[in-house]
């Protein structure tokens, strides 16, 4: 009996630890987020946005890339390589994208923010990144994005560069 | 006639046939299975590992392609880790850990034959993978995504041999723990344990704790590219990065239960023959359980160069020096017992004492690596290809190779050749060197691994290198021979067959009956 109970609990680790890999994902994804590391930005909504308080004396600048997962279908360009931002005022960017196929195809953007120390400050009221964007045959679109560095950015952050990478997410046939 | 009936009746001796080996339950059967599968795939991983040191003798392409190159490095890594080590241990344990401890049989007999009857077909399904349109897998060892997922018809089968190895060595880790839990002879107390029993235990544990994860992250693998998740894939919000640290979260781990179970062979064959006891006997299990538990917080110092917080790569980098402290231990211990005392050179104590030599040389590279702003220069270089081949070659397989030659004796009733198993020392410690050490060298002036091509100017550490290679493949040619001999004959080994050994095995005949300890000696 008693060697029975011990096979039981001795099977239980590797069911359990079976299950621990899977844990990891969501103990990656929250961790990375409360940390700010892997460039993974904050959003926020627009009335929390607005009660952040302009910081006049500072100005960050914000640069613009794009790049095109595995030499995908698209041409992705933002429209402003840079801009010169107050922490605690929300500013308004767009990016454009085509889609070079004769099929319908659905996009999916993903951002990425250096110096990683600035990622979890730079948050984002509005992101064409938050959904996957359908475009139609040889459709051109302008993207829109909304954002708003948090006053409390360090002191020695004085540019930020903001990155997506486009990827195809399916293609119509 | 009829005595030999009831004789075969009375002491149930092992059936005839080949059926005995596939229906067998006997944990010597079993033990030797696991030990010749071993030396099978330790023989195919080593041709590999020579058309990789072929290619690599000359800068530019002589004889294979680059994927092929790939395929090569992957599998030798995948054949040699999964198939040659790690079923060697668990073949010595299947042999050894009842005898030790005074058990008639493992604890789960049954599920033991099932441990060892997956393993063949794992490695089957792994080797036809060279088969397989877009050929064998070529991501490294390692599987990281999303190289991986551009593997070919190899993919499913790549992965579901890993389930199959994790199964096996599941089912065989519970069925050591559960034979060192429930089967010890009275009076054998944990802390009386020989070594090996010890580190085992614990290798034991390791292994139940992280083969799951891995058969985790290779099945997210498998759902990313088949099922449309999205776990390593940035288009669907996963992260490439992530895979990473779910596999060293078990890949740490594993590299302790590759060298643990040689760290209990040299505690016990260095005693045997400085005939004295091991010196720090609880020192020794301490410190084990001590690497085994940082074993599980250092897994990042394998991904330094990723892009990490300061703050992690500090921790890691500190946590992974202080696995030096019990280790160092460990091999101060080994030192002690052979300090005064009265030693001999047989053939399994000169590979203990080049493990011990050798191993070092790979832990103090090892130390090296571990500070962060080093490994910026030593990432994906030679010099950490030197570094792992030197704690498991000379390392891992050269414990085997001393058990092999300390328990042959006993397993078959028949001595082995001394001078040939001294000479095969001598020339695997002579080549291995040869092999290894000038990669220290090339990796540290910046050559890449798992490049089949080179600068001009590694051109001659890796000509010394190749020729260590051959040398030492060769040498094992030798190593098989000495064992298809002694298995065949020889002259008879005592009961107790080294001079200096303790232990209940020793008080066994040699070979020992089909079923040992049928009734449980009293240990004082």
């Amino acid at each position: 009996m008693k060697t029975q109970r011990n096979l039981l609990k001795l099977f239980m680790i590797p069911v359990l630890m079976f299950g621990f890999g899977y844990l990891m994902v969501p103990i990656y994804d929250v961790f990375c987020d409360l940390t700010g590391i892997n460039g993974k930005t904050g959003s926020i909504t627009v009335a929390e946005a607005s009660q952040q308080k302009k910081v006049e004396e500072r100005l960050i600048k914000v640069e613009f890339v794009s790049s095109v997962n595995e030499l995908g279908p698209w041409e992705f360009k933002p429209d402003q390589f840079s801009m010169m931002v107050h922490p605690g005022q929300a500013y308004h960017a767009t990016y454009t994208a085509k889609n070079l196929l004769d099929k319908d195809a659905i996009s999916q953007s993903v951002p990425s923010v250096a110096p990683s120390k600035a990622a979890e400050h730079f948050n984002k009221t509005e992101c064409f990144c938050f959904t996957e964007q359908a475009f139609k045959a040889n459709e051109e679109r302008t993207m829109p994005l909304t954002f708003i560095i948090d006053p409390d950015v360090p002191d020695d952050v004085d540019t930020v560069t903001l990155s997506y990478t486009l990827f195809t997410k399916s293609i119509k046939s | 006639m009829n005595a030999h009936v009831a004789d075969t009746h009375e002491h149930h001796g092992p059936e005839k046939g080949l059926m005995r080996w596939i229906t067998t339950t006997n944990h010597k059967d079993i033990g030797s299975l696991y030990l010749w599968f071993s030396l099978i795939m330790f023989l195919i991983g080593g041709v590999m590992a020579l058309i990789i040191r072929a290619e690599l003798f000359q800068p530019g392409l002589q004889f294979v392609d680059p994927q092929f190159f790939n395929s090569m490095t992957t599998m030798h890594a995948l054949i040699m880790i999964f198939g040659a080590l790690m079923p060697a241990f668990v073949g010595l344990a299947n042999w050894m850990i009842p005898m030790m401890i005074g058990a008639p049989d493992m604890a789960l007999p049954r599920m033991n034959n099932w441990s060892f009857w997956i393993l063949p077909f794992a490695g089957t399904l792994l080797v036809a993978t060279l088969f397989v349109e877009g050929g064998a897998p070529a991501s490294g060892w390692t599987m990281y995504p999303p190289l991986v997922l551009q593997t070919g018809a190899a993919f499913p089968m790549l992965i579901f041999s890993v389930h199959l190895l994790g199964f096996s060595s599941i089912m065989g880790s519970i069925n050591i723990i559960a034979t060192i839990m429930n089967l010890r002879a009275p009076g054998m107390t944990y802390m009386k344990m020989p070594l090996f029993v010890w580190t085992w235990f614990i290798t034991a544990y390791l292994l139940i704790a992280t083969m799951p994860v891995l058969a985790g992250a290779v099945t997210m693998l498998l759902t990313d590219k088949y099922f449309a998740t999205s776990f390593f894939d940035a288009a669907g919000g996963g992260d490439p990065v992530m895979f990473q640290h779910i596999f060293w979260f078990f890949g740490h781990p594993e590299v302790y239960i590759l060298i643990l179970p040689a760290f209990g062979i040299v505690s016990q064959i260095i005693p045997t023959f400085a005939r004295k006891p091991l010196f720090g006997y609880s020192s020794m299990v301490y410190a084990t359980a001590s690497i085994a538990f940082l074993s599980f917080i250092v897994w990042a110092h394998h991904m330094f160069t990723v892009g990490m917080p300061v703050a992690a790569e500090l921790f890691f980098m500190m946590a992974t020096m202080l696995i030096a402290v019990p280790t160092g231990v460990k091999v101060f211990n080994w030192v002690s017992t052979m300090w005064r005392g009265s030693m001999t050179f047989e053939t399994p104590m000169l590979f203990a004492i080049g493990f011990v030599m050798m191993f070092t040389i790979g832990g103090f590279s090892g130390l090296m690596m571990a500070m962060t702003p080093i490994d910026f220069q030593y990432h994906d270089t030679y010099f950490i290809v030197a570094h792992f081949h030197y704690v498991l070659v000379p390392g891992a397989i050269f414990s085997v190779m001393a058990a092999v030659y300390y328990w042959l004796p006993k397993w078959t009733g028949n001595m082995y050749d001394e001078s040939l198993g001294k000479f095969h020392f001598w020339i695997s410690t002579i080549f291995v060197n040869i092999l290894f050490f000038p990669q220290h060298f090339v990796g540290l002036a910046g050559m890449p691994r798992r490049i089949p091509d080179y600068s001009v100017q590694f051109t001659d550490f890796n000509m010394i290198s190749t020729v260590g290679a051959f040398g030492f493949g060769l040498s094992q040619l030798l190593f098989v021979y000495i064992i298809i001999k002694t298995v065949r004959g020889g002259e008879k080994a005592t009961d107790q067959v080294w001079e200096g050994a303790e232990g209940l095995e020793w008080t066994l005949s040699s070979p020992p009956e089909y079923h040992t300890f049928t009734v449980q000696p009293d240990v004082k």
